[in-house]
């Protein structure tokens, strides 16, 4: 079956995409691009750069473009998934949704309008044991925002490995926070995995922080070979 | 053992992570034996080693487990406790001569449980993860156990441990599929 990911270049449509290639074909990954940086449906930190993991993987990427207002938003992804019917040929769709109900039932639902499939590989998986998998099957994942308390500065940009899986569990213990960002606590950036040809390697960023607030913005960035 | 019957429209679909793993994930941390099996490679032997059975779910748009409800005929005569989820419920109530009729609901909505059961406990008003486009309509045999007649959440066969529910439990609703795991065992372990 030919599939469009839905597409922002964080882990969980990443790893979506890697479950998708295994079972079918990806034939596009479809990034929304969003001018609102607080909405609820679109991924927006470092989305631009969702372009470089789409030509490290070699799959064609549609961008579109939102406002990201919740009304109109909804159209827009349903435009874009359109368009990916008219041009990729797509019979579904895959997200990255895990437990998001919000999310996961508005897409269910433009996938139902449009006649399409809707796939979500990770729908409900524990999350640190989806963490722990990223990590062993040699993603390379970044954390490119967090949003919520107790995230101090020093998460901006850290790389999620074994030890900080281990304080995100201990942060879920202790303040009842997804690990996996799932809350919009907390969003990533891959930079490597076994689906890329070429890594990304980052030649600058900006790091901003303040109040539990805090972005790591690439600023300069190119593919390298592995 | 649990068997846990894999309903999507082939094996090994990406499907089976939305629909099958979520189920067994939570068989696995109620420490039960399970057993997964795609609905096309059931054998006797599986449904007869196993103590119970669950039907999964399948994508909104995979209707193939209804053009294959002669693969379940031996639903009817089964004694074992079974689970029908969603697509699982639908294909229950057809081996019992209920129908499979059109009416498509997605997301979070309120259940009215009716009738006290072992599985839903006393009737009252919870709230589930619909992902369906397709209802039943109640087969003769089986008790309303939520919903109302038209609009069919939740039945139970009247004499025996034979359950369907529409909704997703993976979904906010684990509860029902970890008592379901303890009626298993409740009926493993009673003389």
């Amino acid at each position: 079956m030919l599939l469009g990911v839905l597409f922002s270049g964080g882990k969980d449509s990443v790893y979506a995409c890697r479950r998708a290639m295994e079972t079918d074909t990806v034939s596009c990954l479809i990034t929304v691009v969003s001018e609102n940086p607080d909405s609820y449906m679109f991924h927006t930190p470092n989305v631009g750069w969702a372009e470089l993991i789409a030509e490290a993987v070699g799959i064609p990427q549609l961008t579109w473009p939102t406002l990201g207002e919740e009304g109109s938003e909804l159209a827009d992804l349903s435009d874009a998934m359109a368009a990916a019917i008219d041009r990729y040929g797509i019979e579904g769709v895959v997200t990255g949704a895990i437990e998001s109900v919000y999310q996961a039932a508005r897409v269910q639902r433009i996938c139902r309008d449009l006649d399409l499939w809707c796939y979500n590989p990770l729908w409900q998986i524990d999350q640190l044991e989806y963490l722990r998998l990223l990590v062993s099957e040699g993603f390379e994942v970044i954390i490119t925002g967090v949003f919520a308390y107790p995230f101090d500065g020093s998460w901006i940009g850290a790389r999620i490995d074994g030890p900080l899986i281990e304080k995100l569990e201990a942060l879920r213990d202790r303040y009842a926070i997804n690990p996996s960002g799932e809350g919009g606590e907390i969003e990533t950036f891959v930079l490597d995995g076994p689906i890329f040809r070429k890594r990304i390697e980052i030649l600058r960023a900006e790091k901003t922080y303040g109040n539990y607030r805090g972005r790591f913005s690439i600023e300069q960035a190119r593919l390298v070979e592995k | 053992m649990i068997l846990v019957v894999d309903l999507c429209f082939k094996p090994q679909s990406l499907s089976k992570y939305e629909f099958v793993d979520p189920i067994t994930a939570i068989l696995r941390r109620a420490g039960s034996e399970y057993e997964v099996v795609h609905s096309t490679e059931i054998t006797p032997d599986l449904i007869y080693s196993s103590d119970g059975i669950i039907l999964c779910g399948t994508a909104l748009k995979d209707d193939i487990y209804a053009r294959r409800i002669d693969l379940f005929s031996w639903i009817r005569d089964l004694e074992k406790p079974i689970l029908g989820i969603c697509a699982g419920m639908q294909v229950v109530a057809a081996v019992f001569g209920g129908e499979i009729v059109p009416q498509p609901k997605i997301g979070l909505e309120k259940i009215m449980i009716v009738k006290e059961t072992d599985l839903l406990g006393p009737p009252r008003q919870i709230e589930g993860y619909h992902l369906h486009n397709f209802g039943v309509t109640l087969p003769q045999g089986f008790d309303l156990v939520a919903g109302r007649p038209g609009e069919v959440e939740a039945f139970k066969h009247a004499e025996r441990p034979l359950y369907g529910i529409i909704f997703h439990p993976e979904v906010r609703n684990r509860w029902i599929v970890e008592r379901f795991d303890a009626l298993l065992l409740e009926s493993t372990t009673t003389p």
